[in-house]
C-alpha cells in the first residue's frame, strides 16, 4: 500500500500551479480556460489518490469555475468574511471539484490538491468542515446540504442580510427525501435569497436515473414546491452565467437551476458513463485524459470550442 | 432529617427534611421553555425550531417572548436538524425542539454528519424522554437517545435531574461552541434543586456523602437514588449519591473517586443499560477503579402503554429497585 502510492507520487504532479484573482473580471474564454485546467485538477487528484468520483467531479468543472470566478462574492483570503455567499455543497462525493477551484482562487496551494484523501489532509474524501476555511459543511451523506442551505438563507433573512446561499446537488440525490422536506421549507418561507442547482446529469451508480428511481418529471416536482425553475446547458460558460442572473432577480420565492450536464465531461472516455461515478483514472487514463484535456486547451485558446 | 444530604449543594428543604411526599412536582420540559425564553432575552442570536410540538416541548415559551425567532418546521425533523446547522452557520445559536424519539431518533444521520463532523453548535433538546411518556407506549418512549448521542465526537451530553436543573442547562448549553444534546420529560417529577444548586457542564455533584456504596444516577433517578438512601441510612447504610448530570463529557473525577472510597457502584437511568448512563460509568470504572456494579435501567427491551408509575414499577425504576440494586451490590462487595 504504502509503496504504491511512493511510486504514484512520483508519477503525478501538478505542473502549473498558476492561481486567479476572483475579483478579476473573466471573459468566458478565460473562464472556460480555468475550467479546463480544473478538470486536468481532478484527473490528477483522482490518479493520485487512486479513490474518488471522476464523473460528477468533471461533470460540475464550468459550473463551479463559473460560481467562484464570476457569481459568488468571497474572498479567498478571507474564507469567513460575514459578507460572503454561502456556498453548500449537498452532493459531497464531488468535492474533488470544489478543492481544485478553491486551489485555484487562491484558499489553498495547487500543490495541495495531490493530498487528496491520503492520511493527515485537509482535503477528505468527503468534505469536513474545520479542516479547510471556505469549506462550509461537512457532507457525504446524500440529501442534507438543502436543509441547511435553507436555515442560512433562513438566517440570513431574520437579520436582513444581502448574502445569497448556493446549494449545490446531483439529480440522483434527489431521491432522498430529506430534500423534498427542504423545498417544501424553502417554497413556505419565500427565501429568495436562496439558489439551488442540480447536477442533471441522468446518471446515478446503478444506472440511468430514470431507470434506477425516476425523476421526471423534475422541473414541475420543484415548481410545485413553489420553486422558479430555470434550465441551463451546464457546460456554457454563458448560459451558466445568465442562469444564475435569472436566479438572483427571483423575488417571492426561491429558485433552483437544472443544469444539463455529461458526467465526466471533457474526458471521452468518461463522458455518459455511469461506471465511473465513484472511480479514479489510473495512470494510463490520466495521461490520456490529460492529452484530451490539452487538446481541448488549444481549441479553446483558438476560439474553436467555449 | 438527613445530616449526610450536602448542605452546599442547596437542595429544596424538603430533602434534607426527608419529607419526599412535599416536594413540588415539575415537568423538566418546564425548564426547556424557561431556559430559552430567559437565555432569548440576554442573547439575541438564540432561535428555537420546533416540528409541530410547540405548546407539548414548551418552545411555545419561548415563541411567546421571541416570535421572530421562533421557527415552525413542521412535521420534517430531517430538515429541521439540517435548517439548524444553517442557522449556526450564520451566527444563530439553534435549539431543535421536538420528541426524542424523532430527534436524535429519526435525524440521527444528520446530527452524525451535518451537526456533529461539521462541529456546529446546535443544541438538540429531546423532549418526551423516557418509559415515563407513558399511555403513547414504546413508539414514543425514547429508551435509545443518550446512548445515540454519546457515541458521537463533539457532542455534549446532559440529562437533567428536575425542572430547575433543565433550565441551567439549556442556559449554559448556549455558551459552549459545539453542539449539545438534552434530555428531558414530559411528566411532572420532584424538583429537588434550587437556584443556588451548583451546576456546571461536565461536573457531577454529589448530593449526599456516603461511605457504603455510591448510586451514581440521572434524571428522574436521581430523586429515587435520593429516597432509597434515606431509607437505607435507618438500616446504618451508608449511600453516596451522585448527580451524574452531564453524561458526556463524564465528570472521571467524582466517578473514579466514588468507586474507590465506597468499594461498590449502582447506576440508575430512565434509559435502556445498553450504551446509557451506567455504561458511560463502567467504562470509566473497567480502566481506573474495577468494584462491582449493578445497573438499574430498562433491561433491553420496549416499553408499553400504562401510567408513568405504573411503567416506573414494571420496568424496575422506583427508589425500591435502587435499594434492591444496593443490597445486591453490597453482597458482591462482601462476598
Amino acid at each position: 500500500m504504502g509503496e504504491e502510492s511512493g511510486s504514484a507520487a512520483s508519477v503525478v504532479s501538478i505542473p502549473d500551479d498558476e492561481q486567479f484573482d476572483v475579483t478579476k473580471e473573466y471573459s468566458d474564454k478565460e473562464l472556460a480556460l480555468i475550467a479546463n485546467t480544473v478538470r486536468k485538477d481532478i484527473v490528477r487528484m483522482l490518479a493520485e489518490a487512486k479513490s474518488g468520483h471522476s464523473g460528477g467531479s468533471l461533470g460540475l468543472a464550468d459550473i463551479f469555475t463559473v460560481l467562484y470566478f464570476r457569481v459568488m462574492k468571497h474572498k479567498p483570503s478571507d474564507p469567513f468574511w460575514p459578507e460572503r455567499d454561502i456556498f453548500i455543497l449537498s452532493n459531497g462525493h464531488v468535492v474533488p471539484v470544489r478543492y481544485a477551484v478553491m486551489a485555484r482562487a487562491g484558499y489553498l496551494p495547487v500543490k495541495e490538491l495531490l493530498t487528496l484523501r491520503k492520511l493527515g489532509t485537509r482535503l477528505q474524501g468527503h468534505p469536513h468542515r474545520g479542516d479547510l476555511p471556505g469549506l462550509e459543511t461537512s457532507a457525504g451523506s446524500l440529501g442534507q446540504g438543502l436543509s441547511i442551505a435553507v436555515g442560512a438563507a433562513y438566517g440570513l433573512k431574520m437579520d436582513g442580510k444581502p448574502n445569497t446561499v448556493f446549494c449545490s446537488m446531483g439529480d440522483g440525490e434527489l431521491q432522498e427525501g430529506s430534500i423534498w422536506e427542504a423545498a417544501m421549507a424553502a417554497g413556505h418561507y419565500k427565501l429568495d435569497n436562496l439558489i439551488g442547482f442540480v447536477d442533471r446529469n441522468m446518471l446515478q451508480i446503478d444506472g440511468n436515473t430514470e431507470d434506477v428511481m425516476k425523476l421526471e418529471p423534475l422541473a414541475d416536482k420543484w415548481k410545485s414546491f413553489n420553486w422558479e425553475v430555470i434550465e441551463a446547458n451546464g457546460h456554457s460558460i454563458k448560459e451558466i452565467t445568465e442562469a444564475f442572473e435569472k436566479a438572483k432577480a427571483v423575488k417571492g420565492k426561491p429558485a433552483v437551476i437544472l443544469f444539463h450536464t455529461k458526467m465526466g465531461k471533457g474526458v471521452s472516455f468518461m463522458e455518459d458513463k455511469a461506471e465511473w461515478h465513484g472511480k479514479p483514472p489510473s495512470i494510463d487514463e490520466m495521461k490520456k485524459a490529460l492529452e484530451e484535456l490539452q487538446e481541448t486547451e488549444e481549441k479553446i485558446k483558438a476560439g474553436e470550442v467555449m | 432529617m438527613d445530616d449526610k444530604v450536602v448542605k452546599e449543594m442547596n437542595l429544596v428543604p424538603a430533602v434534607y427534611e426527608c419529607e419526599y411526599d412535599k416536594i413540588e412536582k415539575k415537568p423538566t420540559r418546564d425548564g426547556f421553555g424557561t431556559g430559552t425564553a430567559e437565555e432569548g432575552r440576554e442573547n439575541k442570536d438564540v432561535v428555537v425550531l420546533c416540528g409541530d410540538l410547540a405548546d407539548s416541548t414548551r418552545a411555545s415559551w419561548f415563541a411567546k417572548e421571541h416570535p421572530d425567532r421562533f421557527i415552525e418546521v413542521g412535521v420534517a425533523e430531517q430538515n429541521m436538524v439540517g435548517m439548524a446547522v444553517g442557522l449556526a452557520l450564520v451566527g444563530k445559536i439553534p435549539y431543535v425542539s421536538t420528541y426524542a424519539v424523532f430527534v436524535p431518533g429519526r435525524a440521527w444521520d444528520q446530527i452524525r454528519i451535518s451537526v456533529s463532523y461539521g462541529n456546529f453548535p446546535v443544541k438538540i433538546m429531546g423532549a418526551h424522554s423516557g418509559i415515563s411518556v407513558g399511555p403513547d407506549g414504546a413508539t414514543h418512549q425514547a429508551l435509545e437517545d443518550v446512548a445515540i448521542t454519546r457515541c458521537l465526537p463533539n457532542m455534549t451530553v446532559i440529562v437533567p435531574c428536575d425542572a430547575e436543573e433543565t433550565r441551567k442547562a439549556v442556559r449554559a448549553a448556549a455558551k459552549l461552541k459545539g453542539p449539545v444534546y438534552i434530555r428531558f420529560h414530559r411528566e411532572k417529577v420532584p424538583v429537588i434543586t434550587t437556584k443556588d444548586t451548583p451546576f456546571e457542564i461536565g461536573k457531577a455533584q454529589v448530593y449526599r456523602e456516603g461511605k457504603d456504596v455510591a448510586v451514581i444516577a440521572a434524571g428522574v433517578m436521581v430523586f429515587e437514588a435520593l429516597q432509597a438512601a434515606a431509607k437505607l441510612a435507618k438500616e446504618g447504610i451508608d449511600v453516596r449519591v451522585i448527580n451524574l448530570g452531564t453524561v458526556k463529557p463524564i465528570d472521571e473525577e467524582t466517578v473514579i473517586k466514588a468507586a474507590r472510597e465506597c468499594g461498590a457502584v449502582v447506576t440508575a437511568e430512565e434509559h435502556q443499560v445498553m450504551g446509557g448512563i451506567g455504561s458511560a460509568v463502567m467504562e470509566v470504572l473497567g480502566k481506573n477503579a474495577p468494584v462491582p456494579v449493578e445497573m438499574v435501567g430498562v433491561q433491553d427491551r420496549f416499553g408499553e402503554s400504562g401510567q408513568p408509575d405504573e411503567l416506573m414499577e414494571k420496568f424496575g425504576l422506583t427508589s425500591k429497585d435502587v435499594l434492591k440494586a444496593i443490597k445486591r451490590v453490597l453482597e458482591r462487595k462482601s462476598a
